[in-house]
């Protein structure tokens, strides 16, 4: 079915199930144990081999021999697939910048060059380091800084400009021009890439840790050469992805291709000190931002620019996007620059653009209400826009930023902040609050789902759609039982596998609005093939509750409908035209305490909380968790997270995850998560939007902010670590 | 006053070592082998050893280098030990020997002969679960999942070494007797790494079975 | 990893004779670096010699009223010992700031004295560090490198990387001894002073054990009293190497003593700079970090360790 216009009143509004905090119904699975993940699957093809990645050593060049004997001879050792003899590959599709395998160009450090297969882990990890490659290497730049200073007065093709902003910065009274800069960030999700790969008659099967199915299967379909029909693609439960697992990735490349030469299944992890430099990452930024003001805190003029690293066809990052719809102000400028280098790929992490851009842009925001005297949520309340700023004639469909900046400030109690820079204390702790703004877009996409009406009345949902802790498993059954008129625990939901229908998969917080609607969509179906069995081509006139259908004083169990066999209904959810006339966003305030050591430096949160507006909320459990999680990603941004450059010789550093420090328990404080009730209808059937990239934005912007209100030293070059401000901090 | 300590800035050179011709090995090792490339065992490469597992004995032959989590997971599939870095540096294979909590990943199995191992499949099934198990479903603690067996295991023992009075970073006074406060329980999980950031929802789930337990 | 065979000792003169006996041997206890460094085959040994079984696990007074900890000792028995926290409460200190509950429930007394560095150049064998493979370079020192966590003081023209232990600053300050077995069976003393060795030309040559030689114990002398206090400071709350650590041994008039982890190849330490404690931070600092040659990125290092003294002065 098309979502075709706004939804009207529907029994999302009065619901029973959709809306209800409701444990994970895969939540048992997952604390036993019993929750398979993609390299474990030990029962699902006879005879897995393990395949071992082998990974170029640097960063640009060619390879010119690889020397495989040593390796072949080797115990256990059953085959070994080189890129020197597979030869250059397709791409995989034009999502992916940087190729995964195949022939001789090395386009980047640690990008896989080959696979040993072996009867185990120990033998092909041991045979693989026994193969001796010859290089030739190619200098490169890996200097961001070095192309800023080419390029950061090049406007001659800005992403937008609207008014004249020179003239109104210029005029204005009071002005902002600043530089910011963020590093490069890893996913670093739990479960590293792992794939198992099987042949059989010519087609391929991989059991693997995916986020978009079907992406995956015309990827690994196109590289290989295949048809798609011939693939399936299977992966029920994720480790984490965050972006990551976006797309087709090397090691199940590797799988496929070592598990063809073999003739055997093979199964491959990427082991951990590869990840970061074979995979994909955010790229770091340098951002400038220049706001102009009138006294009374209206914003006249704002421009963002910034640069980021991509490799050479990618995207970068794009932190410039939110400063196009985020505040008002009729004058502005946004330019994004490429700088081409071989590091790896640079592509989405989660809230990709908005987590950078607004760790710039909300440090500017808090630098000019200081600037202005305001209290910076009196300054970003009065600078809200009902409407897009470039194109007035666009509202956004339902945006209550203001209200997340009030309710938030109430409830953490904004009024009784630090509001003198340096100057309050607990012992030889600096107290410092912040405050920063959130934005993310709320898109959907096309999703579908299968409905399978079983002769016990229980309902099936099959739908390929990914749950990579985001609670799709759960938010799913609770649509289908909303929907259908069962209890939860009525609903059995099976996700990840492309032999199901095509769903909007896991990314851009599209997920959870989507594959609900389409969940929806499928139930509908169900609904219609009940009636056709009724007698009746009015679906509405029936009624589903209670595991039953009523029409008129007629009653009849669910189950009764299925007592001969199982009906199947299958459905789309098609996002239509209609949902780009207006802005569908979301939109959040956050607010941090810390203390910093007077003497040390050291950084240490003391609570956190976020009000997010992000419509209907389907779970308030899992969707309080998307948002916890975010803001924990969020510490990780500002205090710690750095995916170190060697600008020498072209690669990430801290490639493990002992040098490539995330947040552990002890630097997490109590957090608490107001949701508004709202609800967007121009978004989704179930006026939904996502969370799970909203909790992230705005987070290391507000700590940050802290940092800043406790010491009076403003870093604007992330993470904030003590060595970029402890020679500024008073005399212990 | 004392003077300022005096430094001076260290160079960098410009490495002269020719990347081309120096690095051979693939997977990074260096083509100048180490002096003990040509060695090789001076005895058998694999071992028979007994592990009792979840209270069931269990003979292996292995490979010498499996580590603990390797011959859980790939020779007795017990895969809810998970493998998240493989170096010790993020907790996911945590599990017992011997009543005391590890990270399987830096321990060899062969070295484990004759030891108790408990993992996450013997604490509770999803039809019988554990307290903490329970308490981890009731608080969302966590997303995932991938991290959590791991996590679970962890709890289990930070609770027990709370009370048998093993000290923490934050311990503010060592000689005296240890309270279960969030700060001893938050330091005590730090080497389980939860990267979907359920740690909130953790400490709430292990307060509670703490507080049960009470 | 490559393959090696596999035996368990039961007698520490007969492993080191054996260590010394059979080429590319290595003792394994707890694992938890070895095994680390074996799978990224920075160590290539061929044959384990499993040392769990010696029996050197036991904390027992000396006659001279210090304290003999038994190589096995576990870090998290040895943080938990009753004497120790009440007696040497900055070793106590240091080993809980260090690792995790599970890393300390298998690292042993000895396997931590002889931790090899984090440095990320000698953990990716992709580049050139002379500890690893003496003479390909200092990754670390070349152009653009990252070198953030790295020495400051100690260091050489061909290595900058620092030794990662907490406990070891903390055994420095207390005046440690390494008690060792050698492959002909002697015994021998070696004062943790003297332990670990700084790199000069040879940045692979790390401590004074030679070949097969065990560490059978390390010793404390009788305890100093005074006020313990172990101060690390790092990027995240827990779990992570030090940015800079500060042991500090304070005496009711004013004397001590100052230990520092992660600036230098070993626990950094010296009597000049602990006589200049009763005159502040900045005088102790200006003696023990003398002749320190930083990198930009980490000279901030510098500043640190004396902020961070200062904070621990000012605390008592």
């Amino acid at each position: 079915m098309e979502f075709n216009q706004p939804a009207g009143d529907n029994m999302f509004d009065d619901s029973k199930v959709v809306g209800k905090p409701t444990h994970r119904i895969d939540g048992p699975l997952k604390v036993s144990g019993q929750a398979p993940y993609a390299y474990e699957r030990h029962d699902v093809a006879e005879g897995q081999l393990v395949g071992y990645p082998v990974v170029s050593t640097i960063a640009q060049g060619r390879i010119t021999n690889m020397d495989t004997d040593a390796a072949l001879n080797a115990p256990g050792v059953i085959d070994i697939v080189t890129a020197l003899e597979t030869g250059e590959m397709p791409m995989p599709s034009d999502m992916n910048a940087a190729p995964l395998f195949g022939g001789a160009e090395v386009a980047h450090y640690h990008q896989a060059i080959g696979v040993v297969v072996a009867e185990t882990l120990e033998q092909a990890r041991a045979a693989a380091a026994l193969i001796k490659v010859d290089y030739e290497e190619t200098k490169g730049s890996y200097d961001l800084e070095a192309a800023w200073q080419e390029m950061r007065e090049d406007r001659s093709d800005p992403v937008s400009r609207v008014g004249d902003f020179e003239s109104a910065f210029e005029a204005a009274e009071v002005t902002l021009d600043q530089e910011y800069r963020t590093p490069s960030q890893s996913h670093a999700m739990m479960e590293p890439h792992a794939t198992i790969a099987q042949w059989q008659d010519g087609k391929l099967t991989i059991w693997t840790s995916n986020q978009m199915i079907e992406w995956n299967r015309q990827a690994l379909a196109t590289t290989l050469e295949i048809d798609p029909d011939d693939v399936r693609v299977d992966s029920p439960y994720i480790g984490g992805g965050f972006g990551s697992k976006l797309f087709l990735r090397a090691e199940a490349v590797l799988a496929a291709l070592g598990a063809r030469k073999a003739g055997r299944p093979v199964k491959v992890m990427l082991p951990r000190p590869m990840v970061m430099n074979n995979t994909t990452h955010r790229a770091s930024t340098i951002q400038r931002i220049r706001i102009g003001a009138q006294a009374d805190g209206k914003i006249t003029a704002i421009a963002h620019e910034a640069i980021s690293h991509t490799f050479p066809g990618g995207a970068g990052e794009n932190a410039v996007d939110q400063t196009r719809r985020f505040y008002a102000g009729d004058n502005r400028l946004i330019v994004k620059h490429l700088a081409e280098m071989h590091l790896p790929e640079a592509n989405a992490m989660r809230a990709p653009g908005e987590a950078a851009g607004l760790m710039a842009l909300e440090i500017a925001m808090d630098e000019m209400a200081e600037k202005l005297g305001m209290d910076p949520v009196e300054f970003r309340a009065i600078n809200d826009t009902q409407v897009d700023p470039e194109d007035p004639d666009k509202p956004f469909s339902d945006r209550h930023f203001v209200e997340c900046l009030n309710r938030g400030a109430e409830a953490f109690g904004w009024g009784d902040r630090n509001t003198t820079p340096g100057q309050r204390r607990d012992g030889n702790w600096l107290i410092g609050h912040g405050i920063a703004g959130a934005y993310r877009g709320g898109p959907a996409m096309d999703s579908g789902a299968r409905v399978r009406l079983q002769p016990g009345g229980t309902l099936i949902v099959e739908t390929d759609m990914t749950d990579i802790g985001t609670g799709s498993y759960t938010i799913i059954a609770q649509t289908a039982a909303e929907t259908m008129g069962l209890p939860l625990d009525a609903v059995e939901v099976r996700l990840g596998d492309s032999d199901y229908p095509v769903s909007a998969g896991s990314g851009g917080q599209w997920g959870a609005a989507s594959a609900t609607a389409g969940t929806y969509a499928a139930c509908l179906a169900l609904r219609g093939e009940i009636a056709k069995k009724i007698g009746t081509n009015d679906p509405e006139s029936l009624t589903f509750e209670n595991a039953s259908v009523r029409t008129g004083e007629k009653q009849m169990t669910l189950a009764s409908f299925a007592a001969d066999g199982e009906i199947v209904a299958e459905d789309t959810m098609e996002f239509g035209d209609f949902r780009g006339e207006e802005v569908v966003s979301t939109f959040a305030a956050h607010f941090v305490e810390v203390g910093v050591h007077v003497g040390t430096g050291e950084i240490r949160l003391r609570r956190m909380l976020a009000a997010c507006d992000a419509g209907r909320i389907l779970n308030p459990i899992t969707a309080r968790s998307q948002v916890i999680g975010g803001m924990v990603m969020g510490v990780g941004a500002a205090m710690m997270e750095d995916l170190a450059i060697d600008k020498g010789r072209g690669f990430f550093a801290t490639h493990d995850l002992a040098s490539y420090e995330v947040p552990v328990h002890m630097d997490i404080p109590e957090q608490e998560v107001i949701f508004l009730d709202t609800l967007d209808p121009q978004s989704s059937p179930l006026k939904a939007k996502g969370v799970g990239e909203l909790g992230l934005c705005g987070v290391a912007a507000a700590i940050a902010n802290a940092v800043y209100n406790a010491t009076g030293v403003r870093v604007r070059d992330y993470p904030v670590t003590l060595d970029k401000y402890l020679d500024q901090l008073p005399a212990a | 006053m004392a003077p300022p300590i005096e430094f001076e800035i260290r160079r960098r050179t410009l490495f002269a070592g020719s990347a081309a011709i120096a690095i051979g090995a693939a997977t990074g090792q260096r083509a100048a082998a180490q002096s003990s490339a040509a060695l090789a065992p001076s005895g058998a490469e694999d071992s028979t050893i007994t592990l009792t597992v979840n209270g069931e004995e269990q003979e292996l032959t292995i490979d010498n280098r499996t580590t603990l989590l390797d011959a859980l997971r790939e020779n007795l599939k017990l895969t809810g030990t998970k493998k998240g870095c493989d170096h010790g540096q993020c907790g996911a294979c945590t599990c017992t020997v011997n009543g005391q909590r590890v990270n399987s990943c830096l321990s060899l199995a062969v070295m484990h002969d004759g030891d108790e191992i408990q993992t996450i499949e013997g604490v509770g099934t999803p039809d019988n679960l554990d307290p903490m198990q329970a308490a981890f479903v009731a608080n969302d603690g966590f997303q995932c999942g991938y991290c959590t067996p791991g996590q679970i295991m962890s709890a289990r023992s930070v609770l027990e070494e709370i009370r048998a009075g093993i000290p923490s970073h934050v311990t503010d006074d060592l000689t005296a007797q240890i309270e279960m406060t969030d700060s001893e329980i938050r330091e005590r999980m730090s080497g389980n790494i939860c990267r979907c950031g359920a740690y909130a929802n953790i400490l709430a789930a292990i307060t509670n079975v703490a507080e049960e337990q009470a | 990893m490559r393959q090696f065979s596999f035996e368990r000792a039961s007698d520490a003169a007969q492993a080191a004779a054996r260590a010394a006996e059979v080429e590319g041997a290595k003792f394994i206890a707890g694992g938890t670096n070895l095994l680390d460094l074996m799978k990224l085959e920075i160590e290539t040994p061929v044959h384990l010699i499993d040392v769990n079984g010696l029996g050197l696990d036991e904390i027992s007074a000396t006659e001279d009223g210090g304290l003999r900890i038994g190589a096995l000792v576990r870090n998290t028995d040895l943080a938990a010992h009753e004497t120790v926290r009440r007696d040497y409460g900055v070793l106590s200190r240091a080993l809980l700031a260090g690792a995790s509950g599970q890393l300390r429930n298998k690292a042993t007394t000895a396997g931590n004295l002889l931790q090899r560095t984090r440095c990320p150049y000698f953990y990716d064998t992709a580049q050139p560090c002379n500890k690893r493979e003496p003479g390909s370079g200092c990754g670390a020192l070349s152009e653009g490198a990252f070198s953030r966590q790295l020495g400051v003081v100690g260091t050489s023209d061909s290595c900058i990387a620092t030794h990662p232990s907490d406990m070891a600053v903390a055994m420095r300050a207390l005046d440690a001894t390494v008690e060792t077995i050698t492959p002909v069976g002697m015994t021998r003393q070696i004062p943790l002073a003297e332990f670990h060795q700084l790199p000069g030309d040879t940045p692979e040559q790390e401590n004074a054990l030679m070949p097969g030689e065990i560490i059978t114990a390390v010793t404390l002398p009788a305890p100093v009293g005074g006020t313990h206090a172990y101060h690390k400071v790092r990027d995240r709350a827990s779990y992570a190497f030090a940015l800079v650590s500060v042991a500090l041994i304070r005496q009711p008039d004013g004397s001590g003593r100052v230990a520092l982890g992660g600036v230098a190849p070993k626990p950094w330490r010296s009597d000049e700079a602990d006589a200049e404690l009763p005159n502040g931070a900045r005088a102790v600092m200006s003696r023990l970090l003398d002749g320190a040659r930083p990198t930009e990125e980490n000279a901030f290092k510098i500043t640190l360790a004396e902020r961070t003294l200062a904070a621990m002065l000012a605390e008592e």
